[in-house]
């Protein structure tokens, strides 16, 4: 299937949930959000949380800035 | 003490966190700062490099309040969005909203600032409003509930300072909620002057990000800060026209 994620198309292969999607990325520790398809996805609710074809993906985080 | 909303703060002076030359030299200017509220942005995660040195995650999350902005939306639906994004984080509820209306001056759009900010309050955050210095435009924010209006010095990193000290002074006569200045403070006398003009608090990132010393200056700042806060409470002398001998006209030797 193929995703964009944060703005870039990527091919993924068994890539079920959001939590396996951050783990593909090694995220698992980071700081930072996810929205999917505009939504945010509450962390609690990352495992259960569909990655499907076409879905837009963007994981955001805190950089420097005033 | 320094309210805004909930939370108190003995500092007044509140940091941005950009443009430092290194991490290192940051950490050490926010030390020296002693700010207490550091602001942020919201960007994507560099996916093919996620494990690039980041700020906030070296910092002691339990000694600072996080102030993430709205930085680079031109739209209300972008400066909500980013918000909510921030508040998704877990790490903080307080927002400044940030509506940029044109990308030169990167001064703010007043309509969009004002209905972002109202969007947000209803949604529960802590807005701390990024404004022009317009008085009637900040009584207009306090209607819709902002918990703290900033108006601009002069231009973002401009480093012009106070271009218009009689409209800060309106808005700060007329506040119901703290006054932070906050964008275009060059130097520490800028600093102290919006102090001085009775500001609850400064709010500047370039002046120290990019200053031959950050960490020196951020020491700067602070004392600036306090010194300005000081002589506002003291109540500085009236000005006038001509001189007033400091010493005795009596008792001088022939």
């Amino acid at each position: 299937m193929t995703i964009r994620l944060n703005g870039k198309p990527v091919e993924l292969e068994g890539i079920a949930t959001v939590s396996a999607l951050l783990a593909h990325y090694n995220l698992q520790q980071k700081i930072l959000v996810v929205e999917r398809n505009g939504e945010i996805v509450d962390r609690s609710a990352y495992e259960r949380t569909p990655i499907m074809d076409g879905d837009k993906i963007e994981i955001v985080h805190f950089v420097g800035g005033g | 003490m320094l309210q805004i909303g909930p939370y108190k703060f003995r500092s007044r002076l509140l940091l941005g966190t950009g443009k430092f030359p290194d991490l290192e030299t940051q950490s050490r200017a926010v030390e020296a700062s002693e700010a207490e509220i550091l602001t942020f942005a919201i960007r994507r995660l560099n996916i093919d490099n996620p494990d690039a040195p980041n700020f906030l995650e070296q910092l002691d999350l339990k000694k600072y309040t996080l102030l993430p902005n709205t930085a680079g939306a031109y739209t209300v639906d972008e400066a909500v969005r980013i918000a909510r994004l921030a508040k998704a984080s877990g790490l903080c509820d307080m927002i400044k909203v940030e509506v940029i209306g044109d990308q030169r001056t990167l001064l703010p759009d007043p309509f969009g600032t004002l209905e972002a900010s109202r969007i947000l309050v209803e949604e529960g955050f802590i807005v701390l409003a990024y404004t022009n210095d317009d008085p009637i435009l900040a009584k207009r924010l306090q209607e819709v509930g902002v918990h703290a209006v900033m108006p601009g010095a002069s231009p973002i990193g401009s480093g012009q300072g106070i271009l218009n000290e009689n409209n800060l002074r309106f808005i700060i006569e007329e506040a119901t909620v703290p006054v932070i200045v906050d964008a275009g403070i060059g130097s520490p006398a800028d600093a102290a002057k919006a102090m001085e003009l009775g500001a609850d608090g400064v709010l500047l990132n370039t002046a120290v990000a990019l200053a031959d010393d950050p960490v020196l200056m951020a020491e700067a700042m602070k004392l600036a800060v306090e010194a300005g806060r000081k002589g506002y409470l003291a109540g500085r002398i009236p000005k006038k026209r001509y001189a007033s001998a400091s010493s005795p006209a009596e008792g001088m030797i022939e």
